[in-house]
C-alpha cells in the first residue's frame, strides 16, 4: 500500500513536529485525549510523546473495549461456561479478571472455553459441533457490533446464544467531559470506530462543549496531524469537528452496519468498568431476538462484581486521570506476565501497552533510529 | 480489538471474499462494504468494516505537504 509509506514519511513527521512546536501554548499544558487503545499503540509505539513539547499532554481515555467491560459480565460469560456451555471468546478476553476468576482461570476448573478471532468462528464451530451449546461473548464497541448483529440476523445455529456486552464510544466521551478534575482541552477520536458510525455523533462536541475534535486515522503522521490540528484550533480559540481520517471515514459512516445494528439491538444505559453508570452507551438484544440471548438461556443477570482489585489504579488510568507508571503496581506486582488489572491484560490496555512498547523502544521515538 | 487491519481485496465470492495482509491471505466477510476485486479494505474480526479510498490518500497527504510547505513560507515571511 503506496499511502501507507507516506503517512510513515519521516520527513513530514519532523515538519509536523515542528508546526505542533510552533502551535504549542508556551506556558499552560494542554491536554489531548483519545479514546482508542490502537491510538495509544501507535503513539506508544513511535514514542511519539518523546517528540512533544511538554505543554502538548496526550493522554488515553477508554478505548479498550476489554478493559471497560465490567466484571461482572465476565462473570456472567464465566458461569454460562460452568453450566455447560462451550464460552467462545476472542483472545485477549481470554485473561481478564472477572470478580474471582479469569475465563482462563474457569478451563483450569473444567469449563469449557475457545478463543476465536471472529463471531463467525463461533458460527462454524456451533455448526460443526450440534451436540454442544455454545456462548459468544459479543464484547467491543461499534467496530464490532455490526458483525454480531450480521450473524444474528443470518440465524444463528440454535446452539449458539450471544452474551451481549458491546459498547459505544460517543456516550463515554460525553460522560467523561462532566468529569470535573479530568480538564480535557480536546478530542482525538477514535477512526476505527468513525467508520461504522460516521460524522454525525461528534457533533455535540464542539457545538455543546466547545471541545475541538479531531477524527484520526492509525499511522504516525494521522495522530501527529490530529495533534496538530487540535492544537491549532485550542489557539485560535475554535472548536469544530474535523475529520482526518478521510480515506476511510465519510460523513455518514457504514449505513449498512449502523442498520444492522439498530436492527438487532436497543441502547440503554450501562456500567463501564472503573468508570460506573454511562447512560445510552451499551446494546442489548432487541426482543425478537431474545431466543439467542445467552442471559436469558442460563438464566444469569449478575449485576454487580468486583471491578478493581486492591491496589490496581485501572479505573484512573482508564480515563486518563494517571499514566500506567503512577501506579504503584505497574511492572512490580503488575506485568504482562502476571496481569493485576484488566488494563494490563487487553491488547489494547494502556498499561499493557505502556509495558510492551518500553521495553522495545531503546531511544524515545522511533523516528531517529535508522 | 478495535485493531483494524488494512488489505486487498483478490477475490469475491458471495458475502465472502479473500483478501491479503501484506502476504498473508484470510478469507472475510464483505457483506457490510461494496467491494470489488483490487479494493483495500479495513478488516476488523473478520469483517470488512469500511473501504478506504486510495485516491484520498494520496490527496491528503499531498494537501499536507501543501499547507505545511505553505504555512511555513507564510512564516518565515
Ligand atoms: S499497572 Fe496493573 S494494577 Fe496498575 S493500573 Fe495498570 S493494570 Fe491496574
Amino acid at each position: 500500500m503506496f499511502w501507507e509509506r507516506g503517512f510513515r514519511d519521516p520527513h513530514l513527521v519532523k515538519r509536523i513536529i515542528e508546526k505542533i512546536r510552533e502551535a504549542a501554548p508556551k506556558r499552560d499544558v494542554v491536554k489531548i485525549c483519545h479514546v482508542c487503545g490502537t491510538h495509544e499503540w501507535v503513539i506508544s509505539h513511535y514514542g511519539i510523546r518523546s517528540l512533544l513539547p511538554e505543554t502538548v499532554d496526550v493522554v488515553a481515555g477508554p478505548g479498550c473495549p476489554v478493559c471497560v467491560t465490567p466484571a461482572a459480565e465476565v462473570d456472567e460469560a464465566i458461569e454460562a461456561a460452568l453450566r455447560g456451555a462451550v464460552l467462545a471468546c476472542f483472545g485477549d478476553v481470554i485473561r481478564v479478571p472477572g470478580s474471582n476468576m479469569s475465563p482462563m482461570e474457569a478451563k483450569v476448573k473444567g469449563a469449557e472455553v475457545r478463543v476465536v478471532y471472529s463471531v463467525t468462528d463461533a458460527v462454524k464451530m456451533a455448526e460443526r459441533e450440534p451436540n454442544k451449546d455454545f456462548v459468544f461473548f459479543a464484547i467491543g464497541f461499534e467496530t464490532t457490533a455490526p458483525s454480531t448483529a450480521a450473524e444474528i440476523l443470518k440465524g444463528s445455529p440454535r446452539n449458539l446464544s450471544f452474551l451481549v456486552s458491546h459498547r459505544l464510544i460517543p456516550p463515554v466521551m460525553e460522560l467523561m467531559l462532566g468529569i470535573g478534575d479530568l480538564q480535557i482541552d480536546a478530542f482525538i477520536a477514535p477512526g476505527h470506530v468513525s467508520t461504522i458510525i460516521g460524522l454525525e455523533p461528534y457533533e455535540i462536541f464542539p457545538k455543546a462543549y466547545r471541545m475541538p475534535t479531531i477524527i484520526a486515522g492509525f499511522e504516525p503522521v494521522d495522530v501527529l496531524l490530529a495533534i496538530y490540528m487540535a492544537l491549532k484550533q485550542i489557539r485560535d480559540g475554535r472548536a469544530a469537528l474535523e475529520n482526518e481520517y478521510n480515506r476511510a471515514v465519510r460523513r455518514e459512516g457504514n449505513v449498512r452496519a449502523k442498520d444492522l445494528m439498530r436492527r438487532v439491538f436497543n441502547v440503554v444505559g450501562g456500567s463501564w468498568r472503573g468508570i460506573g453508570r454511562v447512560p445510552d452507551s451499551t446494546l442489548t438484544l432487541r426482543e425478537e431476538y431474545a431466543k439467542y440471548d445467552a442471559r436469558e438461556k442460563y438464566g444469569i443477570k449478575i449485576l454487580s462484581g468486583r471491578d478493581v482489585r486492591p491496589g490496581c489504579q485501572c479505573h484512573l488510568v482508564i480515563v486518563g486521570k494517571i499514566k500506567p507508571t503512577e501506579c504503584p503496581l505497574f511492572m512490580r506486582a503488575c506485568t504482562p506476565q502476571k496481569p493485576v488489572g484488566p488494563c494490563m491484560v487487553g491488547i489494547e490496555g494502556t498499561c499493557r501497552i505502556w509495558a510492551v512498547t518500553r521495553q522495545q523502544l531503546s531511544r524515545g521515538n522511533r523516528f531517529e533510529e535508522g | 480489538m478495535c485493531l483494524a487491519i488494512p488489505a486487498k481485496v483478490i477475490e469475491i465470492s458471495g458475502d465472502l471474499a479473500r483478501v491479503d495482509f501484506g502476504g498473508i491471505v484470510r478469507e472475510v466477510n464483505v457483506s457490510l462494504v461494496d467491494v470489488k476485486v483490487g479494493d483495500y479494505v479495513l478488516v476488523h474480526a473478520g469483517y470488512a468494516i469500511q473501504v478506504i479510498d486510495e485516491a484520498e490518500a494520496e490527496e491528503t497527504l499531498e494537501l499536507w505537504r501543501k499547507i505545511l510547505e505553505l504555512e511555513e513560507g507564510e512564516s518565515e515571511g
